[in-house]
């Protein structure tokens, strides 16, 4: 390995990032989303976006595992319910500041995520997905069994987080932009580590552990890493959902609210981060256009996202990226 | 007398009854390329595999570079400086052929755990990386996806991606398996060119290549050393004749 002297060609750009117009317009739009909201129903609008985004946040996440490490988590819901829970519970012993319950949030889904991501990752394919399933129902009736923070009926937050004692988050408008900036955050992170040295690692594990392993990666420890910090995401997001809904009960972490979380992100198309923050917007806002439509919406929505699934392989992405093949073409 | 740089001592191993590995002991000077040759289901991958850590030997032990590996996982004794190539191409196919080198590179070079930074703009890993595929001759190949090359242009990626981790000793397992004669003869040329810069054991098929290549030649049948020796003794000895090499010369 010493004749250096090679031509080395430039690294190319992947088309996987190749356009960053998709994401800018996106960003642009829940920046401004608020002023056409100052119009009409301006609560039911800022409620409804924030809503979007803070589940954008959690597909992110899940994006993080099943698109970039095959790792198909059917328990992430947990993760939402364990942020939001850090706030109710600290909420109801006083404890109200941001400072306070937002690393907790963190660090108790992280933790949550480490504890069981060491015995998860030991599985693959379908084992993974129903260990993740029985942690994510595990969490689910602990919650449910939490008597002093109402078990079943959930616990109602009493006052929003403040900031070093300033209250906010008090007002929806500024809670958006919180929850905006979270995302945009959220997005840039889970960019910046697909690329990275450790991104690459754990890519290729998804690719080719038994290679990587020959060549002296131990993907486990890789995976573990990248599993606690779609974990923290997740508890992030629940943070904020909390603080939105001013209410956090069990059926934040029901198993059909994780299911609810892989269609996002398999709907706007895995493996693109983008896509899962589409897909929380597609699969939110359909839903509340048919819930207004009729109150039988579930019975046009299940045969929708069969369609998805059938017709639009790549999710909502692969299918914007065909249509400007073929205009292109 | 210089140490050897792997030494393999009455290694053993069954797959329920079967003895796959029959107390084998063989070593690996500095520099020296040992050829393992023998029929289909003699063992070869088995040994190779025991050596690089997928399988655990039942007996026996084997020490790299002085220290004892035996208990070691996979990943650790990459680390230690084992490289292997596979009989049955292992590569990321839908990264580009350099991601491919550039990982090896990675894994020597400072800590994975870095979340931030471009990993495919570091001239650090892609400048070495780049130097392993133009040893192999894949250099214009850099940007293509490694699934889109051609089967002699894998196996030649594979040796790549074992020289750019700087090995003490390279596995090679079947390079050669299923490539066309001119691909045959340009690894055979390339393997020739690392010959004496990095102790080899490989194991080959085409006897042509190992009789052109091997310093030293161990016969494996029925997972047992039958004949060791230079390529000269080994082809003269009746007992191998008469085992293999007589259906494969002629």
């Amino acid at each position: 390995m010493t004749d250096v002297a090679a031509p080395v060609t430039p690294p190319t750009r992947r088309g996987l990032f190749a356009g960053n117009a998709l994401p800018v317009v996106i960003f642009l739009i829940f920046a401004i989303a608020p002023l056409f909201a100052a119009f009409n129903a301006e609560a039911y609008v800022l409620g409804l976006v924030t809503r979007v985004m803070i589940f954008a946040i959690a597909a992110l996440a899940l994006d993080l595992l099943i698109g970039y490490g095959a790792l198909v988590s059917f328990g992430h819901a947990a993760f939402i319910g364990l942020g939001a829970y850090a706030v109710g519970i600290l909420g109801s012993h006083g404890i109200n500041d941001a400072l306070i319950s937002l690393p907790v949030a963190l660090g108790v889904s992280a933790m949550f995520a480490f504890v069981t991501g060491i015995v998860c990752l030991r599985t693959k394919g379908v084992y993974f997905i129903m260990i993740t399933l029985a942690f994510g129902q595990m969490a689910f009736f602990t919650a449910s069994s939490l008597a002093p923070y109402g078990g079943d009926d959930g616990l109602t937050i009493r006052m929003r987080s403040t900031f070093a004692g300033f209250p906010i988050l008090a007002n929806d408008r500024a809670l958006y932009y919180v929850t905006l900036a979270c995302l945009l955050g959220a997005y840039l992170l889970c960019r910046s580590l697909v690329a990275s040295r450790f991104g690459r690692v754990y890519r290729g594990a998804r690719e080719n552990a038994l290679r990587m392993g020959t060549i002296g990666f131990e993907v486990y420890r890789f995976q573990l890493v990248a599993y606690v910090i779609a974990g923290a995401l997740g508890g992030l997001s629940g943070f904020l959902l909390g603080n939105a809904t001013e209410f956090v009960s069990p059926a934040y972490m029901s198993w059909q609210r994780s299911g609810e979380l892989l269609i996002m992100v398999i709907f706007g198309g895995m493996g693109t981060l983008i896509g899962a923050i589409i897909g929380a917007a597609a699969f939110l806002l359909t839903e509340e256009w048919l819930a207004g439509v009729t109150e039988h919406w579930k019975v046009i929505f299940g045969p929708l996202l069969v369609l998805v699934a059938v017709f639009a392989r790549g999710g909502l992405i692969g299918v914007a990226q065909k249509l400007r093949g073929l205009f292109r073409g | 007398m210089a140490d050897a740089v792997l030494r393999i001592e009455n290694l053993s191993k069954n797959f329920g009854g079967l003895r796959v590995t029959d107390d084998v002991t063989l070593d690996v000077m500095p520099g020296e390329l040992h050829a393992v040759i023998g029929p289909n289901g003699a063992g070869k991958t088995t040994l190779i595999n025991q050596i690089s850590g997928l399988l655990a030997p039942d007996a026996g032990r084997i020490v790299f570079a002085g220290e004892d590996v035996t208990g070691l996982q996979v990943a650790a004794r990459a680390a230690r400086g084992l490289a292997r190539s596979f009989q049955i191409t292992s590569i990321l196919p839908r990264f580009s052929v350099l991601e491919n080198v550039a990982l090896a590179v990675q894994a020597r070079s400072g800590t994975s755990f870095r979340f931030f930074g471009s990993a495919s703009e570091e001239d650090e890993l892609n400048t070495p990386a780049m130097a392993a595929l133009t040893q192999v001759g894949l250099a214009e190949r850099a940007d293509a996806p490694a699934g889109e090359l051609s089967h002699g242009e894998k196996r030649a990626l594979e040796l790549a991606i074992a020289l750019a981790m700087e090995p003490k000793l390279l596995l090679l397992d079947e390079p050669m398996a299923g490539t066309g004669h001119d691909e045959t003869e340009r690894l055979v040329a390339v393997l020739r060119s690392l010959k004496g810069r990095f102790p080899m054991v490989l194991v080959e098929h085409d006897m042509t290549a190992v009789f052109a290549l091997a310093d030293r030649i161990s016969v494996l049948i029925y997972g047992r050393i039958l004949a060791s020796g230079p390529p000269a003794q080994v082809r003269a000895d009746p007992e191998v004749v008469k085992a293999y090499l007589g259906e494969e010369m002629e």
